[in-house]
């Protein structure tokens, strides 16, 4: 692809220039977590160096100029989703917290004995388990669309499955393990008519592709900050706030309040609502820039080297003669999932680490999908804008190796 | 029958051979393949070590003041772990399986596998060896 540099991005990345077992790292395992620029670490250093105090009490400089950084910080990462106000933005440590934050003050408040919650079969456990917790509590009850041998979500079961009784559906945006797209706005649209909003797990697209949450429409919106290359323990939970409002808060504490006494405690406004204690403060910052970086690159840019990345891996997996692809759906990110004949996937990325490639292997935090598939898992591969053609053909050749090592 | 420390002693020695990760591997996965399997009907979540991303069954039997272990895994690598684990534990004492400390792990290098993070879970088999072993103590 002209105009993209990856030789030069990839000067950007510290941990790049690593030695594994004695090779150079091939980190491919992005969708797990993604590797940090230099950019996005100099900016907590610079907090920590320079403005290091607590947000939103203390007259003095340093509070002040801490508390309008991580500020701008919310007012930044709303415009880089298109979010309304920045009041929307809820901070939290990541998606599975954004999601129990959902499940636990939107559940308490609209979920009463016998409502339903409409999920998909590709969702990771964060995706389920909070929902099971809120059916347990309230007597609910869980329904998941089904998937066809592609991995791609039924949408005709979906319709079936919205009933009056639904109060909620919270669907993956891009499956970690499959790297199935969802038609989101598609689905989005279909539970708005039935009067039903939606939550979207962007934990998988927020890196990959332009997420725009007015366009979308959607309701919820999470993410967590480290698979879009900023820190870990930082993540995003976007909500209108028509409902926001009506939701009770989730923890309570400091920050939170407007007022408190023994008798009666007044609850701040949004986002504050939701954001009890000391916030985790360098994490916006870290956030905000790693937004910076991308953008100084381009989002476009990165989405389109990124799409070559998977076709080029597709292809040449292909190649392969006993390989199985596991998620074949039309439109996919990021993500090759495979077997290789009834090799079992730790074997192969034991192997692969001997020869300093980084794959996640196992059922990648999403064990009914595995069961779908009746697999113990599959060995991943989830490409970055860092990596390069040069690192797929030297996967390759590690599972040639693996395979003749292994059968 | 040799002590736990001679076997061990006999393994490190054995992998001190080795002149890269690839023949230290092809070696285990060989090994794997002399595991006493453990016989078909044991292979039941009783007998499942949990913390393995791959599937591991142990059995354990005690006679005549010896214990012996049996064992399966659906991955070959982990397979021969566990047929090293056996190689230096079966056949031996209660007492002195109990007290093995099993630095052999280290010294052949592989004690990234005995770190809490690893899907192989090597500590949860050593784990579930030694507690079935302590169940044949008077």
């Amino acid at each position: 692809m002209p105009d993209f540099d990856v030789k030069k991005i990839r000067e950007d990345f510290p941990i790049l220039k690593r030695f594994i077992n004695g090779k150079p790292l091939i980190y491919f395992d992005n969708a797990a977590t993604t590797q940090k620029p230099q950019y996005v670490l100099d900016s907590v250093d610079n907090y920590y160096k320079n403005l290091n105090s607590n947000v939103h009490r203390g007259v003095h400089t340093l509070s002040e100029e801490a508390t309008n950084e991580y500020e701008s910080a919310r007012e930044s990462i709303r415009k880089y989703i298109n979010a309304g106000k920045s009041s929307e933005i809820i901070f939290v440590r990541g998606t599975t917290e954004a999601i129990n934050l959902v499940a636990s003050s939107f559940g308490s408040e609209f979920f009463n004995a016998g409502d339903e919650i409409i999920i998909s079969a590709i969702e990771h456990h964060s995706n389920i388990v909070p929902w099971q917790m809120l059916c347990e509590r309230k007597n609910a009850k869980l329904k998941v669309i089904p998937v066809d041998d592609g991995g791609e979500i039924l949408i005709d079961e979906y319709k079936k499955l919205l009933t009056e009784k639904t109060k909620l559906v919270s669907v993956v945006h891009i499956s970690n393990a499959l790297g199935t797209q969802n038609p989101v706005k598609e689905i989005i649209q279909i539970a708005h008519n039935a009067g039903v909003p939606v939550m979207i797990d962007g934990a998988q697209s927020i890196q990959h592709s332009k997420i725009d949450v007015r366009e979308l429409d959607v309701d919820f919106f999470a993410f967590s900050g480290h698979k879009v290359y900023a820190h870990t323990g930082i993540g995003v939970l976007y909500g209108k706030e028509s409902l926001l409002n009506k939701m009770p808060p989730y923890h309570g504490g400091g920050e939170m309040i407007k007022s408190v006494s023994f008798e009666k405690t007044i609850y701040n406004d949004l986002p504050y609502k939701f954001e009890a204690g000391t916030p985790n403060i360098e994490g916006p910052i870290s956030l905000k820039s790693a937004f910076e970086y991308i953008e100084n690159i381009g989002l476009s840019k990165i989405e389109q080297y990124e799409d070559e990345l998977l076709e080029y891996a597709t292809n040449r997996l292909s190649e392969i003669k006993n390989i199985r692809f596991i998620g074949t759906a039309k439109e996919k990110k990021s993500v090759v999932s495979f077997l290789c004949g009834d090799i079992h996937p730790y074997d192969t990325g034991t192997i692969l680490n001997n020869l300093g490639i980084a794959v996640r292997t196992g059922h990648h935090c999403a064990e009914p999908i595995m069961k779908r598939f009746n697999i113990p898992g599959t060995v991943r591969a989830s490409f970055s804008f860092y990596n390069t053609k040069e690192e797929i053909d030297l996967l390759i050749e590690g599972i040639i190796k693996a395979n003749k090592m292994l059968s | 029958m040799p002590t736990i420390n001679e076997i061990e002693n006999e393994i490190i020695e054995e992998f001190t051979m080795f002149e890269d990760w690839n023949t230290k591997y092809e070696y285990i996965i060989d090994i794997g393949k002399e595991l006493p399997l453990i016989d078909e009907k044991y292979k039941t979540d009783e007998y499942k070590v949990s913390g393995c991303q791959s599937q591991v069954w142990i059995c354990t039997e005690f006679k005549d003041g010896k214990v012996y272990f049996t064992a399966d895994s659906d991955a070959i690598i982990t397979k021969g772990i566990i047929a090293l684990l056996i190689m230096v534990l079966s056949g031996q004492k209660p007492e002195d399986i109990l007290n093995a400390d099993l630095s052999f792990v280290e010294k052949i290098g592989m004690k990234e596998h005995l770190s809490i993070n690893r899907a192989n879970g090597l500590s949860a088999m050593i784990n579930r060896m030694k507690a079935e072993t302590s169940k044949f103590i008077k």
